[in-house]
């Protein structure tokens, strides 16, 4: 009867443990400089590549650690919530997502040609899916991969492609086939490819942004891009649903993220609201301070336990569409309220970089936007969960 | 080459620590427990050690209480080959000499060409452990070193311990004890691969019966602890600067003696 069980394994605590530690051997200064500088935190990346963090999701038998969405979840909360932000944690997260789809359905022969160099760091990825015509609605992807005997050739233009000017590859989706060659089911005729970023046939042209400066986000342009037929993830044509299954992770990833990015700005505001003297008393008696920070930790909580519920689910094989979704939504909601409370916390101070929460609060915005939206978060479970009709 | 490491779990130097309502100790609920600072550094020098031979064997040993395995799991999982935790109740108020009499049966069991532990725990600060611990093996003993080398055949080891304005230099034969300083080295992290290693690795259970120890009562006990007197506030001296300034040297001088 004792199924209910919200602990921690001994090795997940120390999972938690271990990364905080590496993490916080990195000040906040460190991600200020980052940010400043736009410089992309390879020290940091390097740290977690030597001890072996980066391979985490990849199976053992191609020299990963095979462990969960669960631990990976854990760990990219650690980082997040030692203040590296997202500028530190999206390096990371691109070890746990992209290389997903390919441990799942790829060929034996691509996984031990490129997992291996995955888990020890020495390739790094960009993800290319949204495109300027086909955001949140992805069966309207233009680029096409047209098959030339045992190759493909790309063309076609994708954008916010994350950590393009590092990628050495790319996890793109593709259309093979035009998207009304199978009526009635437009997610047919994508293809999913992990191939080289070859630079001779991709443009990159950087996006300012507001926040994540160091980590850049890219129009790409792909111009004849030849990627060897035996690249292809999964079945030709089929890529889109290859992906799906691992859109969830993903959502765990990124709420629990927003999480912890939460819990760094909380903590500074809490140290703030202590020492900070007006009125010849800390601001922190003041319930109008106290109480929406006893509210963002709640928030932050609440939103934590259903990402690792959804995270649970997943490594457990069961259906987690719904929890997954609900916890990004519940995520990006908590993690903007902990940081945009943090900042009135400051007071002006909370507008000075110094301070390092407005940085935090500019990178959690992004929650709220990618990898999906809040309303397409809400389309689907108003759809999906109350069975209510489809609006668009 | 056997190397044994004697370390110690201490508060996480972030705590606060607080007295308890029993006067003779601390307030442990709460408390982040890590293997102290210095002993850190002897766990990283003998796996350095051991790296730069190519072979060997690092022993981690720890006195305490169950929580201790958790100290002892990080130097498995840091790199260490095995582990030996004396916890027995009877030893749960050791002082220093009972903890290297302790010690010091470990090592005649696993007989280690060497042993490494911190210059001091840096929660009780009294740094007497690896000196005692030599005196009862009748080893010789080299504190706070900052750095060491160990000759190809395993016959000696060559320390440098700084002193005021150099670095001083000893040949000890070995078996020896050493005692590590900050600057020794940088410890690693532990990996995820060692983390999950260090499952898999052996946490040996020892109790003071099987250490043959005797009389097992320790010759200091603690009497009380005393929190520190509040610090005075600060004064801030108003006015002009001119006349701050004389006032500031005249209450260093004649308030505060302190010029
Ligand atoms: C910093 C950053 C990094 C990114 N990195 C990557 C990456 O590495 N790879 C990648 O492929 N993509 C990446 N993205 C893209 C991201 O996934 C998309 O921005 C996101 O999916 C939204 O698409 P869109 O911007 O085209 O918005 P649009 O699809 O144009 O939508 C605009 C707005 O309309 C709303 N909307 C649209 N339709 C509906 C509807 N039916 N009901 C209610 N609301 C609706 C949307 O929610 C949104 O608010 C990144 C984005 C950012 C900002």
């Amino acid at each position: 009867m004792a199924a209910m069980d919200f602990a921690l394994t001994e090795q997940q605590q120390w999972i938690r443990k271990e990364v905080a530690a590496l993490a916080r051997s990195f000040p906040p200064e460190y991600w200020l400089e980052r940010d400043r500088t736009a410089t992309y935190p390879w020290e940091f990346v390097r740290a977690f590549g030597q001890a072996g963090w980066l391979g985490m999701i990849v199976p053992e038998a191609y020299g990963g650690s095979g462990l969960g969405v669960t631990e990976a979840a854990l760990m990219l909360h650690e980082i997040c919530a030692a203040g590296a932000g997202t500028t530190g944690c999206s390096p990371v997260h691109f070890y746990c997502f992209p290389p997903m789809p390919v441990i799942k359905h790829g060929a034996e022969a691509l996984k031990q040609k490129y997992l291996p160099r995955v888990a020890s760091g020495e390739i790094v990825m960009s993800f290319g899916v949204t495109e300027p015509n086909a955001g949140t609605d992805t069966s309207r992807i233009q680029t096409f991969a047209r098959r030339d005997g045992d190759r493909f050739v790309v063309n076609g233009r994708k954008v916010w492609n994350t950590n393009a000017r590092q990628a050495t590859h790319i996890l793109l989706l593709a259309r093979t086939e035009p998207r009304d060659a199978h009526p009635g089911k437009p997610f047919r005729g994508m293809t999913l490819f992990f191939t080289e970023f070859d630079r001779a046939r991709i443009t990159v042209q950087e996006i300012e942004k507001l926040g994540r400066a160091a980590v850049d986000s890219n129009e790409i342009f792909i111009d004849g891009l030849e990627v060897p037929a035996e690249n292809v993830v999964g079945e030709v044509g089929q890529g889109f649903y290859h992906l799906l299954d691992s859109l969830n992770p993903e959502r765990v990833f990124t709420g629990i993220e927003a999480v912890g990015i939460g819990r760094a700005a909380l903590a500074r505001a809490v140290d703030y609201a202590r020492e900070r003297v007006v009125f010849d008393r800390p601001i922190g008696k003041n319930q109008a301070i106290a109480h929406p920070l006893a509210a963002a930790w709640a928030r932050l909580e609440a939103a934590e336990m259903m990402c690792l519920k959804a995270a649970w689910l997943f490594d457990q094989g069961q259906p987690c569409g719904a929890e997954s979704n609900a916890a990004k939504f519940l995520a990006a909601e908590a993690g903007f309220e902990a940081c945009d409370a943090a900042l009135q916390t400051h007071g002006g101070y909370g507008y000075a970089k110094e301070f390092h929460v407005e940085r935090l609060w500019r990178e959690v915005r992004l929650y709220k936007i990618a990898p999906v939206s809040q309303q397409m978060v809400l389309n689907h479970l108003s759809e999906h969960v109350l069975g209510l009709p489809r609006s668009y | 080459m056997k190397i044994l490491v004697a370390i110690k779990q201490v508060p996480d130097t972030a705590t606060q620590v607080k007295i308890s309502g029993d006067p003779k100790a601390i307030e442990t609920s709460g408390i982040t427990w890590i293997i102290s600072p210095y002993d850190e550094f002897a766990v990283e020098e003998a796996l350095r050690i051991k790296e730069k031979r190519g072979q060997g064997d690092v022993v981690a040993v720890s006195l305490g209480p169950d929580r201790v395995k958790e100290a002892l799991r990080s130097a498995l999982a840091m790199g260490a080959d095995r582990a030996v935790h004396v916890n027995d109740p009877a030893l749960a108020g050791a002082d220093t000499l009972l903890t290297a009499r302790a010690l010091a049966a470990v090592v005649k069991q696993e007989s280690p060409a060497l042993v490494i532990c911190g210059r001091q725990a840096i929660d009780d600060d009294m740094g007497a452990v690896g000196a005692q611990l030599a005196e009862l093996l009748g080893w010789p003993c080299a504190s706070w070193i900052m750095e060491e080398t160990v000759d190809a055949d395993a016959k000696t080891v060559r320390v440098g311990r700084q002193v005021e304005g150099g670095l001083e230099v000893f040949d000890l034969p070995l078996p020896a004890v050493l005692s590590a300083q900050k600057g020794l080295n940088e410890p690693r992290y532990p990996t995820l691969k060692g983390i999950m290693g260090a499952k898999k690795k052996e946490i040996k259970d020892v109790k003071a019966a099987d250490l043959a120890l005797g009389d097992a009562a320790p010759q200091l006990t603690v009497t009380t602890l005393e929190a520190l007197p509040p610090r005075p506030p600060g004064r801030i001296i108003q006015g002009e600067v001119k006349d701050a300034v004389k006032e500031l040297v005249r209450a260093l001088r004649e308030d505060a003696k302190v010029i």
